[in-house]
């Protein structure tokens, strides 16, 4: 078996994945399962009530929907094996590992450290993140950001973010 | 007469000089990000939501659809002169645009565009004040069967509108409808999928699920081309105003184009994109001049321009009367709108009448704003299109970062919308469209509730759905529609059209 349309086969199983997690999740782990955890002392928290179609429990419209799911990523699947396709595009993992650093870090260090290093620290992981990274230039913009956040969110808007590190206030 | 004094009234709200100030911010912002290339307007409008949370809710609206005109008409622009498009409603704007620019004629393009998009923002206006309040009428008479056909109806349409494999579109709308039920069952009180954390307890909030699908995943794919090489016409000094000749050429155009435009954008799933398309290929199917398209025709931007403002417009009706978006923007403005405390619906006509005449007679407000605001500022827009990406894009993501985290003052919608931003990614590289996702994710927990109390007073029998006359409508609609894509013919069609986009 050859996958003619890489691109389809690996969306396929992505749609296939998701819906099998959202229909265990709400119908539960089989009886066996749970049975073998309770060995283990451990008790399997998932599944919703089914309810009836007149009455639909929380696991009834997510049961459905999962279902669904699943099996349309099976026909991408398979339509994936017989039809010719493209190959999935490249990856470019720096400007993603670095745009994502940068939002994370920001969110993280916010609190502890206040607006003005935090938005610094943005600016700098997320320019590191493209082709050219010129410092000068860098700086300039981080102080025109700090400058920008706190002027128009924290004191014109009044979001109620620390300006300055816990420690200095 | 009802619509006049309605209107008087909508006019006295938008005219009050807070809010007249509220729309041109609105406006003006929206312009200066949309300018922005890479940044369209589901970005923008996500980008700028928080600065609207302490306003009134009038206030905060007019603003918010001032930025979704702004954005729009920055993408013209864009298109025009780096045949870059700011956003996807104005892809065909670049196929003549560009070309004019190229000959020089940059500043009529401009003109054009601008006038145009101004007539069809003020047919579009009456037509909104005309045709909403019966359609809320008729609204307040739907039962939850009607509410969740329509719903089906909504999601095919956008699917329709996905690029690509419409099995995937499916799945994704499926998708979204299932992101959208984590969080809190509003019947049984239980907390689904939320794997214990407390924060998921209120569900995923659009916003962040907007923000990283588009507005992250966006600047990625920005980043992977080294080296920009933009040709940006600046050079000249601009000559704005059209000749004579441009004028009579573009005024049937416009006109054909604000009635399909504000047609298509009434649409489930409709809106300015697919009426600058309609536009588009039907102003070259009728035009005098066929052969000029691609060439630099003007009726070639005036059409796709007046549709999608147009189109842009007419979108608000579905969710002014029945509360159900019809894309990805106006499913923004839902949330802005639940924010400020509305729910959404043919009520707010009766409950509200400030906010909803308000609301439609600042559309026409801020489209004048555009115009007074635009064609002076040319030269200060373009500018703004000089400024490297490398600079942009870290001060675009300041923005997202601070906008997302005053949602709940809470770094974990940050970490979501990251999760959020390299599942986007990973959509985009394997075709999977975003847009019927989010779709989907919005009418989740609706069509859910519709569903069920649907079946509730059907006592359990399915074929309620068909059995109701406008419900069945909705649902036959919805077929024919899934069926005329499935077709070989109109799928290869349908396939050329983005492609040539």
């Amino acid at each position: 078996m050859r996958i003619k349309s890489p691109r389809d086969f690996w969306a396929g199983l992505m749609f296939i994945g998701f819906g099998l997690g959202f229909l265990f999740i709400a119908v539960g782990p089989p009886a066996f399962l749970v049975e073998l955890a309770k060995q283990f002392d451990y008790k399997f928290e998932y599944g919703y009530q089914m309810g009836t179609a007149v009455r639909m429990g929380p696991a009834y419209f997510p049961t459905v929907l999962g279902g669904m799911l699943a099996a349309l990523g099976l026909f991408v699947l398979i339509e994936s094996l017989a039809i010719e396709g493209e190959k999935v595009a490249r990856f470019y993992f720096r400007p993603l590992l670095f745009i994502v650093a940068a939002n994370l870090a920001f969110a993280y260090l916010l609190k502890p450290l206040g607006v003005m290093l935090s938005i610094a620290v943005l600016v700098f992981i997320s320019a590191y993140g493209g082709h050219e990274f010129k410092w000068k230039e860098v700086a300039l913009l981080a102080i025109a950001m700090m400058i920008m956040s706190v002027l128009v969110f924290v004191k014109g808007l009044t979001l109620p973010f620390p300006i300055w590190p816990a420690f200095m206030e | 007469m009802d619509l006049i004094n309605n209107l008087m009234l909508g006019f006295t709200v938008a005219l009050s000089p807070f809010n007249m100030l509220m729309c041109l911010v609105g406006v003006f912002l929206g312009t200066l990000i949309g300018v922005l290339p890479g940044v369209g307007p589901v970005a923008t409008i996500a980008m700028l939501l928080p600065v609207t949370f302490n306003l009134s809710p009038i206030a905060a609206l007019i603003m918010l659809a001032g930025i979704y005109y702004g954005a729009q008409y920055g993408g013209s622009t864009t298109a025009i002169l780096v045949n870059i498009p700011g956003e996807s409603s104005s892809v065909v704007t670049c196929l003549d645009g560009y070309q004019m620019a190229r000959q020089g004629r940059a500043g009529p393009a401009l003109a054009v565009a601008a006038l145009a998009s101004f007539f069809a923002g003020c047919v579009s206006t009456l037509i909104v004040a005309a045709f909403a309040p019966p359609l809320a009428e008729v609204a307040l008479k739907f039962g939850p069967s009607e509410y969740f056909s329509l719903m089906v109806l909504g999601l095919v349409s956008a699917v329709v509108l996905a690029h690509g494999s419409i099995l995937k579109a499916i799945a994704m709308v499926i998708l979204g409808l299932l992101l959208g039920l984590v969080g809190t069952d509003v019947n049984s009180g239980v907390l689904r999928y939320a794997f214990g954390i407390s924060e998921l307890s209120d569900g995923i909030g659009f916003v962040t699920v907007a923000m990283g699908m588009f507005g992250l995943a966006e600047i990625v794919m920005n980043l992977e081309h080294t080296g920009e090489v933009r040709e940006v016409f600046t050079d000249k000094k601009l000559h704005l105003w059209p000749s004579k000749e441009d004028f009579r050429r573009s005024i049937a155009p416009t006109l054909r184009g604000t009635f399909l435009g504000s047609a298509l954008g009434i649409l489930p799933g409709g809106g300015a994109l697919l009426a600058s398309f309609g536009a588009y290929t039907l102003e070259k199917k009728v035009s005098k001049y066929k052969h000029e398209f691609g060439k630099g025709a003007v009726e070639g931007v005036a059409a796709p321009e007046s549709a999608n403002n147009a189109g842009a417009q007419t979108s608000f009706i579905p969710l002014l009367t029945l509360g159900i978006p019809s894309n990805a923007v106006m499913a923004l403005m839902i949330g802005a709108m639940m924010i400020q405390g509305i729910a959404p619906g043919p009520q707010v006509m009766t409950e509200k009448p400030q906010l909803f005449w308000g609301m439609i007679a600042s559309m026409w407000v801020g489209n004048l704003m555009l115009i007074i605001l635009n064609l002076p500022l040319i030269g200060m827009w373009v500018k703004l299109l000089t400024v490297p990406y490398r600079v942009l894009y870290p001060s675009i993501l300041v923005f997202m970062v601070i906008g997302v985290y005053s949602l709940s003052n809470n770094p974990f919608d940050c970490f979501l919308m990251a999760l959020f931003g390299v599942f986007g990614y990973i959509c985009v590289k394997l075709e999977c469209e975003p847009a019927p996702l989010i779709l989907g994710f919005i009418l989740g927990p609706l069509m859910e509730e519709n569903l069920r109390r649907a079946m509730l007073l059907s006592r359990g029998d399915p074929l309620v759905f068909f059995q109701k006359p406008i419900s069945a409508g909705f649902l036959i609609a919805a077929m024919i529609l899934l069926v005329i894509i499935a077709l070989p013919a109109i799928r290869k069609k349908r396939e050329e059209a983005f492609v040539e986009a």
